[in-house]
């Protein structure tokens, strides 16, 4: 008999993970939301609007860890362009923004004030239907998925693969970075979206919408944990990273790698994009910075700190490079770059398989010292020998 | 059958009508476009390669090969280093285009049109010369993914093994000998022991046609002569292709040898004519 799908779906995730999922939703469901909107500011336990903010800021980055390890721990697809995807995501959505200022912006006019000051009689075409919520979330998934799908359909039919793949995708979001910092690309140019004011009639700066907006962001991120272990856990999973480790050998059963990479690719831009979609209304700007390519490389730091092929480590790294980021740029901003760089290469040579990887080192270590240690851990021995394969290799390339 | 209850008729079709859903993708090309339509086995030839030229720079690594394996048979392949051993079988499964000559599986299958996935559902399992296996999956996954079953990307998203598929695994782990290691990480397994899971692989594709690139290449004594008894046990039932320098080996299998040299081929027969041929003596056994 074969198990259901539902009791899969359940067994992908170890039952601490869910009770950790519950926890996490109650916190962020009903904590946040109660510290923020309920206690007054005087509470110990308030939250400020400058903390939701930037809480939520983050869960849409681990979002994109996530998104980011699917393809690179898994799949073993390195991308250096999912800025894009996640600023497309935020575009699209940041268009029902604009439209939902309505006359409130500065011209008190119809059309967005940059094109006002553009001199644009009416909307261009790309527009129509942008003061659609529906739309608009449709297209903040529909239009990296496309993106990413035209772009895997030619990259992975002609087997590109490596370095070579991920300095086309860091090419690729440079140029719609270029793209849109022009002001007759219809997106705002340099300033790109920002004073919103409301989402479907409700004022964006109240702190309802922003517990909402944080509780939703919280929502995507443990929907896409779910995803991420069911699809990791499943066959195809197992297919992905069998892909990663010899692909001419998993062509050779009789699997076809580019529909393989095709999905995971587009599934994981899709993800971007409604991380991106809920990352403006909750920072107020979009603008073409968000497609440079230091931001997608900061994107593979963070799966890389919290280590790769874990999910968990996805999230965990955004996290911890988000918040020491944000602790950097308000005390001594102009180190930052210097951290990152260090936190790379200190990673990179020194734990290779991330936060995740360190701490599953100790406890093995633990279990080994308390009793004579076992059969079990033998995958994580297996999994710690290759890691040093790929710790020397990167060592000599560094070298 | 009129002392069986409705609801057990019931229960009955609902058994074959799932049987006969998951019979569907066995007749049918899975990964790609190209139908590749039923093993024609008419004249009892499987593999038949007619005059097929590869160059490489200008180096011929096949020059006018031909060669044709029947149905059933247990062929072994050898020739001295660069006498396009590994260009053949590459040829054989879609990896490399040839310049000229034909392919074909069967009477129908023209295999120089086809992809790599494509030639593998059609029936032509392959072992490399250095073993690939998946090292970080198990002994168990291993045979799982290389089962023969539905191989796009919206099966294996939902698929979870039937009893049957299961016992399938069991049985090829029994016959490979690693039964006892089926949650083993394959990049902890002995060289020995990652060859024959490949063999296993192979056999989980229940190809018609088995290409083996050196499949002992480190393998002890008594590894090598339990595989030439695996070998020979399959031959009949499926076809064999064995590239070997294993002399010892060649004998054990007992089959039909091919000397390539230079890329096409220099005598057939078998081992015993073969080593008495002044011309092989020459440029391969001599040395």
């Amino acid at each position: 008999m074969r198990t259901p799908f539902t009791v899969r779906l359940f067994q992908s995730m170890p039952k601490t993970g869910w009770v950790a999922l519950a926890i996490f939703a109650l916190i962020t469901w009903v904590g946040v939301p109660v510290a923020h909107v309920m206690l007054p500011d005087t509470h110990p336990l308030h939250m400020s609007a400058y903390i939701v903010s930037l809480l939520g800021k983050i869960l849409c980055y681990m979002v994109v860890a996530v998104a980011m390890d699917l393809i690179w721990g898994y799949a073993g697809i390195l991308s250096l362009g999912h800025g894009l995807f996640f600023a497309l995501g935020g575009y699209a959505f940041g268009m029902y923004l604009m439209r939902q200022i309505g006359r409130d912006g500065s011209y008190g006019a119809d059309l967005p004030d940059f094109m006002v000051f553009l001199d644009w009689k009416e909307l261009p075409w790309y527009w129509a239907g942008s003061d659609n919520f529906v739309w608009a979330v449709f297209l903040a998934m529909a239009l990296p998925g496309a993106v990413a799908f035209i772009f895997g359909w030619f990259a992975f039919r002609s087997r590109i693969k490596g370095v070579y793949f991920s300095i086309i995708t860091q090419a690729l979001t440079y140029a719609a970075m270029l793209l849109f910092f022009r002001n007759e690309t219809g997106f705002g140019g340099n300033n790109g979206f920002t004073d919103f004011k409301r989402i479907l009639g409700h004022d964006i700066t109240s702190p309802e919408m922003r517990a909402t907006l944080f509780a939703l962001s919280a929502a995507l991120l443990m929907g896409c944990l779910i995803l991420g272990r069911y699809l990791v856990g499943s066959r195809f999973g197992r297919i992905l990273t069998a892909i990663r480790d010899a692909e001419s050998r998993v062509m050779f059963i009789g699997y076809n790698p580019l529909h393989y990479k095709l999905f995971i690719w587009t599934l994981s831009a899709v993800l971007c994009g409604l991380a991106g979609a809920l990352y403006v209304p909750q920072v107020g700007i979009i603008n073409p910075s968000e497609m440079s390519p230091a931001n997608s490389i900061e994107i593979a730091v963070w799966a890389a700190v919290g280590g790769r092929g874990t999910l968990i480590g996805a999230v965990l790294g955004a996290g911890i490079v988000n918040l020491a980021k944000s602790y950097f740029t308000v005390t001594v901003p102009e180190y930052w770059p210097f951290f990152l760089g260090f936190l790379f290469i200190a990673v990179t040579l020194y734990l290779p398989d991330g936060v995740v990887g360190l701490w599953r080192k100790l406890m093995t270590r633990k279990a080994g010292d308390s009793a004579e240690a076992a059969p079990q851990p033998a995958r994580a021995a297996a999994e710690g020998k290759t890691g040093e394969i790929s710790d020397t290799a990167t060592k000599g390339a560094s070298a | 059958m009129s002392q069986i209850t409705a609801p057990e008729r019931v229960a009955a079709n609902k058994l074959a009508e799932a049987e006969n859903r998951r019979e569907h993708w066995e007749g049918e090309a899975t990964t790609g476009h190209v139908v590749t339509g039923e093993l024609d086995l008419s004249h009892n030839v499987i593999l038949y390669l007619d005059d097929i030229t590869v160059s490489f720079d200008g180096f011929r690594a096949l020059n006018k090969l031909s060669l044709t394996i029947d149905a059933g048979e247990l062929r072994c392949i050898i020739g001295p280093n660069g006498a396009g051993k590994t260009t053949m079988m590459d040829v054989i499964t879609g990896k490399t285009r040839p310049d000229s000559g034909k392919a074909f599986f069967g009477q129908t299958i023209d295999l120089t049109r086809m992809t790599e996935p494509e030639v593998a559902h059609a029936g032509i399992g392959r072992k490399f010369q250095k073993p690939t296996v998946f090292e970080r999956h198990t002994v168990f996954e291993n045979l799982e993914l290389a089962m023969k079953t539905d191989k796009r990307v919206r099966n294996t998203l939902f698929a979870s093994l039937f009893d049957d598929q299961r016992d399938k695994i069991s049985e090829v782990m029994k016959q490979i000998r690693l039964d006892k290691a089926a949650d083993r990480v394959a990049g902890l397994l002995s060289h020995g022991q990652k060859q024959w899971l490949e063999i296993g692989m192979l056999l989980m594709q229940d190809p018609k046609l088995l290409l083996l690139d050196e499949p002992v290449a480190g393998m002890t004594d008594d590894e090598t002569e339990r595989t030439a008894e695996l070998f020979v046990s399959l031959a009949g039932k499926h076809s064999l292709m064995v590239v070997e320098h294993d002399m010892t080996f060649v004998e054990a299998l007992g089959g039909k040898v091919t000397v390539l040299c230079e890329g096409s081929v220099l005598a057939e027969g078998d081992l015993a004519t073969v080593q008495a041929d002044p011309r092989v003596i020459e440029v391969y056994l001599g040395r």
